[in-house]
């Protein structure tokens, strides 16, 4: 989707903000919204394509307005309430009420014990595929970013569509992230990392660095 | 942008947050005591230090370093490092006429098992907008100015690849040992912003 998380190449989006010395979390909420993310999705309800569309779908001016553990927390409610975990409703009304009845679960979860903590971490979720799946391009091969505009989930960052560059490496299959998000279906898809020029991308009114992107074989085609 | 909400909204946040843990925890989705163990993991035991490692050894080691650039997740993962964000790892090499810099325009992808969680910086709209279009400014913005003949080459991590830089070891380093290296690596040069200084231009944090 054409999201405002989709963020390369915009302006105006004001000064980076270096903090010095910088707490790896800024306030008790931060860790417990990174920990109720981790071991929820470890759960296996949903996986990391589909949790980071959840967080694309935050509305466009908010999502510019708040921060990463806010976007997080936005996707995580999204999730729970799309496997029908926990609603909106039930968080509402625990807000106001310590002791707001919970609607049952729709069949048995058996939670991340602490014990397995270090392992579900140390396991993580890796994306490679061993199907053969068609390779049609190959390093110092001229590619061209198809120009698609999905309201779903998609990888391609739009300043690349449209856009010819040259594969530099040949990084296997992997599940395509279009469809895993869309409908949890792991389809296999050759992954590139296709080098552009900065003039490519930006114009030739400067001197622009050259941007490497890691792109699906479904995103490209030869550059006609 | 980032931490420096009106404190309505955070408490507002703060509440929300405290409601879902409680609902979560209630219906049995989440173990209290494992919640403290993945923030623990993450406060205390996995950052900078374990990708400065990495570096470290691939300075003073070419065995390494050949199989770094090579099979860099094998290579990161027998130093212990792996998982979770750090599934397929590729490592970048600086050199005097490539810098690379890595960043994620789509959400805030960051190799985890080595460098820890993403600063707020890393994660703000104001750099994932802007180091693709303009690196040589953002890097300025860190105090890092390269020479024009230098390519600087930006690494936008869309997919599940996660990059790291080994930066240029500092000159005047040729007597130290693994472990005395492994302090001056910083994780900014690891992302990209910044290089590793000389031991006699002091520490850069």
């Amino acid at each position: 989707m054409n999201g405002a998380h989709d963020l390369g190449g915009m302006h105006g989006m004001g000064a980076i903000e270096i903090e010095n010395p910088e707490p790896v979390f800024h306030g008790e909420w931060e860790k417990r919204v990174l920990a109720l993310v981790l071991a929820s999705g470890a759960l296996g309800k949903w996986n990391i394509d589909k949790s980071r569309y959840f967080r694309e779908k935050m509305p466009g001016p908010e999502y510019l307005n708040t921060s990463y553990y806010e976007h997080w927390l936005f996707g995580l409610e999204g999730l729970l309430e799309d496997s029908g975990l926990v609603s909106a409703d039930e968080i509402d009304a625990r807000m106001i009420l310590r002791t707001s009845p919970t609607l049952p679960l729709p069949e048995p979860i058996e939670p991340v014990k602490p014990e397995q903590v270090s392992a579900v971490l140390k396991k993580g979720g890796p994306a490679n595929m061993n199907d053969d799946c068609e390779k049609r391009f190959k390093t110092g091969d001229r590619v061209r970013v198809i120009n698609r505009n999905p309201v779903g989930h998609i990888r391609a960052p739009r300043y690349t569509r449209g856009r010819t560059g040259t594969v530099v490496m040949e990084h296997g299959a992997f599940v395509f992230p279009d469809r895993n998000a869309a409908t949890s279906e792991k389809v296999a898809c050759q992954l590139y990392n296709v080098r552009f020029e900065g003039r490519d991308l930006w114009g030739d009114d400067m001197d622009y660095d050259p941007v490497y992107v890691d792109l699906f074989d479904n995103y490209l085609e030869p550059p006609s | 942008m980032g931490h420096d909400h009106d404190h309505s909204h955070l408490s507002d946040v703060q509440l929300r947050v405290r409601a879902l843990e409680s609902l979560m925890v209630e219906k049995g989705l989440v173990d209290s005591d494992a919640l403290n163990v993945f923030i623990d993991t993450y406060e205390t035991k996995v950052g900078p230090r374990n990708g400065a490692a990495v570096v470290a050894k691939a300075w003073t080691d070419p065995e390494y370093k050949a199989w770094l650039m090579k099979d860099a997740t094998a290579a990161i993962d027998s130093l212990g490092y792996k998982g979770r964000q750090g599934e397929h790892m590729v490592v970048v090499e600086n050199t005097p006429d490539v810098h690379n810099v890595v960043v994620c325009t789509l959400c805030s992808c960051y190799p985890w098992p080595t460098l820890g969680l993403p600063p707020v910086w890393y994660k703000s709209a104001a750099y994932r907008s802007r180091v693709v279009i303009d690196p040589r400014g953002v890097l300025a913005e860190f105090g890092t100015v390269l020479p024009e003949s230098q390519e600087i080459r930006v690494w936008d991590s869309t997919a599940e690849i996660r990059y790291l830089v080994l930066p240029m070891r500092p000159a005047g380093t040729e007597h130290m040992t693994a472990d005395e290296l492994a302090l001056l690596v910083h994780r900014d040069a690891m992302i990209g912003v910044k290089e590793v200084a000389s031991p006699e231009q002091g520490d850069t944090p």
